[in-house]
C-alpha cells in the first residue's frame, strides 16, 4: 500500500506530459494532408504552365478590395491564415535538385540531417565517488551513470555499489537501460539490472528519471527480481548554489519493498531512507570534491532483521568524495 | 572619400604573442583534430578583396587572443576573413577554394542573389568538398552593410566569416571616415564540445546564476521560476566563461584603434558575426546616429545605446569629440565585452566602463505579458498600427492579482498553440500572454537611463511599394532549455526538409513569430528583406533581414516573397540552429530557364 503511494508520485510527474502529447497529436488536421498531396502530383510534371488550370483545393479571401482600408489599423487578425495558393506546390520537391542533380542534393541533405537537430551525444558522470566514515566501519561507495544518445531516445548505463575500505565489496549492481523522452522533464526508462554482489541476481526495470518541479533531479525505478520480487528505490537532489561554484545538494534516497525478502534482511514496506547533505566545490564544471553528512537508517521490519543481526540499524556518516564527469 | 583603419598596428601584435606565451599555463590538451597537423597562426584582422573577380582560400589555422589559443578555420589566412568590398550594380565571381578535410560553404547574409549561390549546403547547394573549388556569380542588386560566414556545421564558430560592404551607385555624402566595426568570439574550445556541452552540461558556461549571495529576486519570485523549472539568469548560452569578445578579431586588450579627426563624421559599420552573442554598443559621452539597419537606409536617430542581435548589422554615424572613446560591445548577459578606442591621438586607449550588472528575466520575458509597465505595458496604442491590441490591456491587469503558485500549471498550456505545431518533449512552455515587444530595447536595457534604440524607432529611408499583405502566418519558436532542444513549431529542421514554409512568387504575407521560449532568438530569412511591423505605417515599415523576437513575446513582420527559389530560414544563434531552429522557405513557381536571369 505504502509502496504504491510513494511511487506514485514520480510516475505521475512523468507520466502527466506523455498524456498531453498523446492528445495533442490530433492536431496534425487534415488539410495539411492535402496540402501534402499536392506538391507530388504538381513534382510529376516539367511544365510550370500547367498549375492555372489545375483546380484549387482551396480558396482564398477575397482581398481585392482590401486597399481601401486604413492600413495603420491593419490587424494580423483580419487576414485569412489559410494554405499557400497552389503555385506554392509547383515544380520539383528541393528546388536545388534541378541545378546540382537530385544526387548530390539527397547527400548534403543527409548531413543537414545530422547537424540541425540529429545530433548523438553521450556523457559519462561519476555522480558520487565517496568515502564513508561512521561508528565502526568505513565504507566506500560509487554511483555512476551513463547515456549516449539522441534528444528522444539513449541508452543509458547505470551502476552502483559499496564496500568495506579495505574489506569486501558488499553491493554492486549494473543497469542497462532504454531511456525514452515522455515528457518536457522526463524519461521512461525501461531494461535490466545485474546484482553482482551480495550474490548475482538479476531484474527487470521500469523507472522515471528527470527533472521535477522545484528543481529536483529525480530518479525512481521499480525492480522485478527473476524471483518474483518486486522492490522499488526513489532519489532525489537539489544543487543549491551558494556561490557560482559552492554548491549544496540536500540528498534523500528512499528504498521499498514489496514483500519481505528474508535472505536479503528486507522487510516489507518502507526499508530504508538516507538523507544527506553535501557540499561541493566545482573546481571546473566537470571536477568538484565534496565533504557530506548523510543519516541511513533501515526502516520498520528491515529494521527489526538488522537488529536481530546484531548491527546498527541507523546512523551517520561523514563523507568525501568526488563529483566528476567526461 | 573615406579611409580606412583596421587598427593592425605594432601594440595589436605585441599583445598577440603575449596572449600565445599565456596559454601554456591554460594548460589546455591539444585537441585531437589538431594533432599532427602543422598549422601556422592566423593572422589577427581582416584583409581586404574587391572587383569583379575574387578568390578565397578556407584553411586550417591557429588563433590566439587575450591568453586563449586554438583551432580556427580562416579564410585567405585571417579571422575574421577578408573585407569583401563591392559596388552595387556591379557583377561578381567569387571562388571559394576548400582546403579543410570537410565540407564547406560561403553564405553571403543578407545579399540578393539568384538562390543557387546563396550558399546553404543540402538546401541551395551541395557544398563545397575538400579540394574542390566553387564559383559564386551573381550580379550587386544592393548596397550597404553585410557580413558572410560558413554555413556548414559549426565553422562559423572558429573563425569562418567576415565583413561585407557594398558602396551604392551614387556617392553617399553623409561621412567623412568609413571603418567597419565586426563582433565575433573566440574560444579554445571545439565547437562540437560546446554543442555537447550544452547537451549535457545544466548550465555549463553561465556563471552569473542567482545563488543564496547573488540575486536580489525575493525567495517567492525564485520559488516560482524553481517551480517553472527555468532559470531567470538564462540570458545566454555560452558566455565570456570561454569566450573572448573580439572587434575586427582582436580582442578587448589588444589595443584596437579607430583614428578620427575631431570634427569628422565617422561611419561605423557594426556587424554581428557572433556565434552566439547578442552585444550592448555603446561609446560612452559620444552619441550615435543610426543611419541604416540590416543594411538598409533607416531615418536618422540618434540613441547612446543599442542592442544588436547575432546577425544584425547597424551602420552608425559619430562626431566624436577630441580625445579617445572607448568603443564598447558588451555582451548582452555582461560576462565580458569587446573594445576599441576611438580615438584622435595613435596610441591613446580609452578607459572602458565597467561590466554592468546580470541580467535577471521577468514576467515579460515568460510570456505573461507586462508587469511593471517597463516595456509593453508603457505601449503608445497609437503607434502599434500592426498589433493585436486585444490581448494588450489584459497583460497587467490579469497578471496582477495571480497567484505564483498558478504560475507554473499555466506555463505549458498547449491548448494555446496551433493545431500545426506539435507537442512533444521538444517544448517546454507556452507562452500565456506573448505581445509584440517592437518597443523593447532588449534585454537589460530597459532600465539604463540614457537613449536606447527600439525597433519602434526604426523607419525605412526609402518608402516601400504600398501593398497589403494577402494572408498571414503564425510561427512558433519553440524550445526545452533542459534537453537543450529547439525548433519551429516543435519540428526540428531534420524532421521537415521535405515539408518546408511554402510562398507564392509576388506574394506577400505577413508573418507573425511567437516566442515560447524564455530566450531572445535572431531569426532570418535569407535572399529576402521583410518589413518589420513596428508602427512605422506600412510604406516606411524597416526592411531587415533579421529580426530579434524578444523572450515570450511576438514579433510580426511583412514578407513580399519575390525571390524564387528554396531559402533557409533559422534562428542565427549558431547552436539553436544546429539543435534543430531552421526551416527552409520556399517561393514558387521557379521561373521557366529561358526567362532566368
Amino acid at each position: 500500500m505504502r509502496l504504491r503511494t510513494v511511487l506514485a508520485a514520480p510516475l505521475l510527474l512523468g507520466a502527466a506530459p506523455a498524456a498531453a502529447q498523446d492528445h495533442s497529436g490530433h492536431g496534425d488536421h487534415s488539410a495539411n494532408d492535402q496540402e501534402e498531396a499536392q506538391p507530388q502530383a504538381d513534382s510529376e510534371t516539367e511544365d510550370h504552365s500547367r498549375h492555372q488550370q489545375a483546380p484549387a483545393p482551396f480558396k482564398l479571401a477575397d482581398m481585392t478590395g482590401a486597399p481601401a482600408m486604413d492600413h495603420s489599423m491593419h490587424q494580423v487578425g483580419d487576414l485569412p491564415s489559410g494554405p499557400p495558393p497552389p503555385e506554392a506546390f509547383e515544380g520539383p520537391q528541393h528546388a536545388a535538385d534541378e541545378i546540382y542533380g537530385e544526387a548530390a542534393m539527397a547527400e548534403a541533405r543527409a548531413t543537414n540531417h545530422a547537424t540541425h537537430g540529429d545530433m548523438k551525444t553521450g556523457t559519462l558522470m561519476v555522480e558520487r565517488l565517496e568515502a564513508r566514515l561512521g561508528e565502526g566501519e568505513d565504507g566506500w561507495l560509487w554511483d555512476v551513470q551513463g547515456w549516449y544518445g539522441g534528444d528522444i531516445d539513449k541508452f543509458v548505463v547505470k551502476s552502483e555499489g559499496e564496500g568495506e575500505i579495505g574489506g569486501d565489496l558488499e553491493d554492486a549492481e549494473v543497469q542497462a537501460l532504454w531511456g525514452h523522452a515522455i515528457g518536457p522533464f522526463f524519461d521512461l526508462q525501461a531494461g535490466v539490472r545485474l546484482d553482482l554482489e551480495p550474490e548475482t541476481r538479476s531484474h527487470l526495470v521500469l523507472g522515471v528519471q528527470g527533472l521535477a518541479p522545484y528543481m529536483w533531479h529525480v530518479d525512481g525505478a521499480l525492480f522485478l527480481s527473476d524471483r518474483g520480487d518486486i522492490t522499488a528505490r526513489i532519489e532525489g537532489e537539489y544543487d543549491q548554489k551558494i556561490t557560482q561554484r559552492l554548491i549544496l545538494q540536500p540528498r534523500v534516497e528512499l528504498e521499498l519493498a514489496a514483500q519481505e525478502i528474508p535472505e536479503r534482511g528486507i522487510g516489507a514496506g518502507l526499508t530504508k531512507i538516507e538523507p544527506g547533505l553535501r557540499l561541493r566545490c566545482e573546481i571546473a564544471r566537470e571536477f568538484a570534491p565534496y565533504v557530506g553528512v548523510e543519516y541511513e537508517a533501515k526502516l520498520g521490519e528491515t529494521a527489526d532483521l538488522a537488529r536481530e543481526e546484531g548491527e546498527d540499524a541507523a546512523g551517520f556518516k561523514l563523507l568525501a568524495g568526488i563529483r566528476a564527469w567526461f | 572619400m573615406f579611409s580606412k583603419q583596421m587598427g593592425l598596428g605594432p601594440v595589436s601584435r605585441r599583445n598577440f604573442m603575449l596572449g600565445t606565451a599565456g596559454v601554456a599555463a591554460s594548460g589546455l590538451a591539444m585537441p585531437a583534430w589538431a594533432r599532427g597537423e602543422s598549422l601556422t597562426h592566423a593572422a589577427q584582422g581582416p584583409g581586404e578583396v574587391s572587383g569583379e573577380r575574387i578568390a578565397l582560400t578556407v584553411d586550417n589555422h591557429h588563433f590566439g587572443v587575450g591568453g586563449r589559443k586554438g583551432h580556427a578555420i580562416a579564410v585567405n589566412g585571417t579571422v575574421p576573413g577578408p573585407l569583401v568590398r563591392l559596388r552595387e550594380g556591379q557583377n561578381v565571381r567569387i571562388d571559394v577554394t576548400n582546403n579543410l578535410a570537410e565540407d564547406t560553404s560561403i553564405h553571403w547574409h543578407g545579399l540578393l542573389l539568384p538562390f543557387q549561390f546563396d550558399g546553404v549546403p543540402g538546401v541551395s547547394f551541395p557544398g563545397i568538398k575538400p579540394g574542390e573549388t566553387f564559383t559564386y556569380e551573381f550580379p550587386i542588386r544592393q548596397s550597404g552593410t553585410y557580413w558572410w560566414h560558413s554555413h556548414s556545421g559549426l565553422q562559423e564558430q572558429i573563425g569562418h566569416y567576415g565583413p561585407l560592404v557594398i558602396e551604392s551607385a551614387e556617392p553617399d555624402p553623409r561621412y567623412d571616415r568609413d571603418y567597419v566595426v565586426l563582433l565575433s568570439e573566440f574560444t579554445p574550445r571545439h565547437p562540437h564540445e560546446i554543442a555537447r556541452l550544452l547537451k549535457v552540461g545544466e548550465h555549463y558556461f553561465n556563471y552569473q546564476m542567482q545563488s543564496a549571495t547573488e540575486g536580489d529576486m525575493p525567495a517567492d519570485e525564485r520559488l516560482m521560476w524553481g517551480g517553472m523549472r527555468m532559470n531567470p539568469r538564462d540570458i545566454s548560452d555560452v558566455t565570456g566563461a570561454t569566450y573572448t569578445f573580439l572587434l575586427n578579431g582582436h580582442g578587448p586588450m589588444d589595443g584596437l584603434e579607430y583614428l578620427f579627426t575631431p570634427g569628422e563624421r565617422v561611419r561605423l559599420r557594426i556587424i554581428n558575426g557572433s556565434a552566439m552573442t547578442f552585444f550592448n554598443i555603446r561609446i560612452p559621452g559620444v552619441p550615435m546616429t543610426v543611419i541604416a539597419a540590416d543594411g538598409m537606409d533607416v531615418s536618422p536617430v540618434e540613441v547612446d545605446e543599442f542592442q544588436i542581435g547575432t546577425a544584425e548589422t547597424y551602420d552608425v554615424i559619430v562626431t566624436p569629440p577630441a580625445g579617445s572613446h572607448a568603443l564598447v560591445a558588451e555582451a548582452m548577459d555582461r560576462s565580458g565585452m569587446g573594445l576599441a578606442s576611438l580615438t584622435s591621438h595613435r596610441g591613446h586607449r580609452a578607459t572602458p566602463p565597467p561590466l554592468r550588472e546580470p541580467v535577471t528575466l521577468t514576467m515579460a520575458d515568460m510570456g505573461m505579458g507586462s508587469m511593471d509597465g517597463a516595456s509593453g505595458g508603457a505601449m503608445s496604442h497609437d503607434a502599434h498600427g500592426g498589433m493585436d491590441h486585444s490581448g494588450m490591456n489584459h497583460g497587467g491587469d490579469a497578471m496582477a492579482g495571480m497567484d505564483h503558485r498558478s504560475m507554473d500549471h499555466s506555463m505549458r498550456d498547449t491548448s494555446k498553440l496551433p493545431p500545426d505545431v506539435k507537442v512533444g518533449p521538444g517544448l517546454d512552455m507556452v507562452s500565456p500572454m506573448p505581445m509584440d515587444r517592437m518597443d523593447y530595447p532588449g534585454l537589460g536595457l530597459d532600465t539604463v537611463p540614457h537613449r536606447v534604440l527600439r525597433y519602434t524607432d526604426l523607419k525605412a529611408a526609402r518608402m516601400n511599394p504600398h501593398r497589403m499583405p494577402t494572408r498571414s502566418m503564425e510561427i512558433h519558436l519553440t524550445g526545452n532549455m533542459e534537453r537543450y532542444m529547439w525548433s519551429f513549431d516543435g519540428r526540428k529542421f531534420s524532421a521537415v526538409t521535405d515539408d518546408p514554409i511554402r510562398f507564392a512568387y509576388d506574394e506577400r504575407v505577413r508573418v507573425k513569430l511567437v516566442n515560447d521560449t524564455m530566450m531572445a532568438h535572431p531569426i532570418h530569412l535569407h535572399g529576402h528583406f521583410f518589413e518589420l511591423v513596428n508602427g512605422a505605417g506600412m510604406m516606411n515599415q524597416p526592411l531587415k533581414h533579421t529580426v530579434i523576437v524578444q523572450p515570450g513575446s511576438t514579433a510580426t513582420f511583412d514578407v513580399t516573397a519575390n525571390e524564387p527559389g528554396d531559402w533557409a530560414f533559422h534562428c542565427h544563434l549558431l547552436y539553436h540552429m544546429h539543435a534543430g531552429m531552421m526551416q527552409t522557405v520556399t517561393v514558387r513557381p521557379f521561373p521557366a530557364p529561358e526567362d532566368a536571369a
